[in-house]
């Protein structure tokens, strides 16, 4: 049997075409979306310095990571000699909160090569390195650096996303390694203890950030975090796989195992090295331990973005960070690792028991444990990214 | 949807006598009305979701420095079905978990809000609205403090032994589903009030001349009066819900990661830009899929 078909009315033909027309809309203005590469080259893309007229200086970083006056917050007496000393004005603005979120707040002026309207940005190694790898930096000229060049430490020279130290520069650097809470559970050594040791079941943390997580099991599987193959992160994927199917790791983190291993809450967990001095200075029985297979070494780098108009003017406050007195001052008050050798005799002068912290001096010893992790290209990235994205459960 | 938010209100008065009708502007007054808001939805709404779109189709090998080509990968789709369909059923269940929890305190209290409170009326009201005047964020990190392992809470149930000695709610879906039930309440608690609370007593009252018992009463009278407030609260609370990632992020581990977390972390940490926007649509089709299945059952064609 035929079913009959329906009788065309006006209103049946008026829909139809209307609809049809509405998707072939539709369908051609989808065809015609896609985003176009985000790439840039220095030849494609040519800043232009007026630092010679313009004695300004914009300048974007994390909060609470310049000094300020004890009695007055709005003064910041290290920022405030530069300003004094070389005539240039600086905007300073605490408008870094989070790697991605400021990627993503510059991502499309940097992609499509215009400003950002600032001149110097802070920020950690790999999304300096994602920058970088973008052609979204420029070049600084060694020349105007010198005391970059003489004073940097040798643990941060030539890393493989600037071998020729001159696209970023540290501005303070931290180490990713183990932190534990004494009130609530004996020392902790190792990477392995962390992942195995029974009484810490559902009370270990790790960071979400692959780069320090990942470069800690790296090494404690005896590899090189900074040269490493696909099979050997693999192997240390699975062994953190491990930890997570049995419940030991109870949850991974950004900043905020700070207050649950303060609270106790977690007992143990892999943290860095600036937060556990601050949780330390409340109650001593927090502490953070290098593991002997290894630390992880990263900094947040100071970059001049693509476009940006002073950069003759960022060369000259970075130069000026670099000098050992000046150092001292700042890292008395941040408490991170400082990157400026000779910090540390300055230090003496201003705080003698810091001068001795190795978490803000690290010695010799400690830093020939540290690495950085190995840069990787953007389909390394994706590739890594997403089996540790699948094994912390994002 | 935020259009539902004033449907119990919009059925109260029978609508008046049809105005005369009038010529030239008056006739386009109507639009001119609905410019602004069409305007916006057109913006940030439309706009943006034929972004989103296309997006979900681009070639999934492309990548930010190279760009992105629209080559119709519709494979997108299955592919991120295949690596999340456990965050997109977690998503539901506890959203779904959630709703009735909130159900179970939430009608409770709106009836106690509309019916019994006499001068405490308004007083119940704000204790329901205030603490929607601090963020969001603020509200789900004091649930940390209030369900830590150290804790009053936690050590009390310790203590009766409903948790073992090692037990623990932070960091497990019951962390992450009280959250959830906590910050959506009032959604469900507001509209359900509004129903409530023009109740006309005198139908209860017949309702007992004709001898029925209060379970009949309400069954056949209070329920189906409040159901216009019910079904705007439901879908208030488990929209939001079934998106929410802030909760799974600061309650609960890795292991509790619902579809927004996924989403958050596709767009922002991995750049996936193809992955989360298939995502997104897909969790959108979901919701407007249970929503529409939901609306179906319930019989109501005032919200639609």
């Amino acid at each position: 049997m035929r079913t009959p078909l329906r009788p065309l009315t006006r209103r049946g033909l008026l829909t139809g075409t209307l609809g049809s027309a509405t998707m072939l809309v539709t369908a051609g203005a989808l065809a015609g979306c896609g985003t176009k590469g985000a790439q840039q080259t220095e030849a494609g893309c040519v800043s232009e310095d007026l630092s010679g007229t313009e004695k300004k200086l914009a300048f974007s970083n994390w909060p609470q990571y310049m000094d300020v006056d004890d009695k007055n917050e709005s003064k910041r007496p290290s920022l405030d000699a530069f300003v004094a000393s070389s005539g240039v004005q600086v905007t300073y603005t605490e408008d870094i909160n989070d790697n991605n979120e400021f990627f993503g707040k510059v991502q499309n002026q940097l992609a499509a090569c215009q400003g950002t309207g600032r001149d110097v940005i802070v920020l950690t190694d790999w999304m300096a390195a994602r920058m970088i790898r973008l052609g979204w930096i420029q070049k600084l000229d060694p020349a105007k650096l010198p005391n970059v060049t003489a004073n940097l430490l040798p643990s941060l020279l030539n890393r493989s996303f600037d071998p020729e130290n001159r696209i970023s520069i540290p501005w303070q650097s931290g180490l990713a390694g183990l932190a534990y809470h004494g009130g609530v559970t004996k020392e902790i050594r190792t990477v392995d203890e962390l992942l195995t040791r029974p009484d810490l079941k559902g009370k270990v943390t790790a960071l979400s950030e692959m780069r320090d997580t990942m470069g800690l099991l790296l090494q404690s599987n005896g590899h090189d975090a900074a040269n490493f193959t696909t099979a050997q992160f693999d192997d240390a994927l699975n062994k953190l796989k491990k930890a997570v199917d049995s419940g030991q790791i109870r949850k991974f983190t950004g900043n905020d195992y700070a207050p649950d291993l303060a609270k106790g809450d977690i007992a143990a967990c892999v943290g860095w090295s600036g937060d556990v001095i601050q949780l330390s200075s409340e109650n001593k029985k927090i502490k953070f331990v290098a593991p002997d297979s290894g630390v992880m070494l990263f900094s947040d780098n100071m970059m001049v973005p693509n476009k940006a108009t002073h950069r003759a003017n960022a060369e000259e406050l970075i130069n000026y960070y670099y000098q050992p007195a000046v150092a001292a001052k700042l890292a008395a008050y941040v408490n991170y690792i400082c990157p400026v050798k000779g910090a540390q005799a300055e230090m003496e002068k201003i705080d003698p028991e810091l001068a001795a912290n190795p978490l803000v001096f690290p010695d010799d010893a400690l830093l020939s444990r540290s690495k950085v992790f190995m840069a990787l290209d953007e389909k390394q990235e994706k590739e890594y990214e997403g089996k540790f994205q699948q094994v912390i459960g994002a | 949807m935020t259009a539902l938010a004033h449907v119990p209100t919009s059925t109260g008065q029978p609508p008046g006598p049809p105005p005369p009708p009038r010529r030239g502007r008056h006739r386009l007054l109507p639009y001119l009305l609905l410019l602004p808001g069409a305007a916006w939805l057109l913006l940030f709404f439309a706009v943006p979701l034929f972004q989103l779109a296309a997006a979900s189709l681009y070639d999934p090998s492309g990548s930010l420095a190279t760009g992105y080509a629209l080559t119709w990968a519709f494979g997108n789709y299955p592919d991120v079905l295949q690596a999340y369909w456990p965050q997109f059923a977690r998503s539901f269940g506890y959203a779904g978990i959630a709703l009735v929890l909130a159900l179970l305190m939430g009608y409770p209290l709106a009836y106690a809000i509309a019916q019994k409170a006499g001068r405490w009326k308004n007083l119940l009201l704000v204790c329901v609205v205030a603490p929607m005047f601090t963020s969001f964020l603020v509200r789900t990190l004091a649930w940390k403090t209030i369900l830590s392992d150290n804790g009053a809470l936690v050590g009390l149930l310790r203590d009766v032994h409903l948790l073992g000695p090692d037990g623990r709610l932070l960091a497990t879906p019951i962390a992450v589903i009280l959250g959830l039930t906590y910050n959506f309440l009032p959604f469900l608690v507001l509209p359900l009030y509004a129903s409530l609370e023009r109740l006309d007593h005198r139908l209860l009252e017949a309702a007992g001349d004709l001898y029925a018992s209060p379970v009949q009463t309400f069954r056949r009278v209070t329920l189906p009066l409040s159901m216009p407030g019910l079904i705007a609260g439901t879908l208030l609370f488990f929209i939001p819900a079934t998106g929410d990632y802030i909760n799974a992020e600061l309650l609960g581990t890795p292991n509790e990661y619902m579809i927004g977390n996924v989403i958050d972390s596709a767009f922002l940490v991995r750049l996936d830009y193809p992955q989360g926007a298939a995502l997104s649509f897909l969790l959108m089709a979901a919701i407007l899929a249970v929503v529409f299945g939901y609306l179906r059952r319930a019989g109501t064609e005032e919200v639609l």
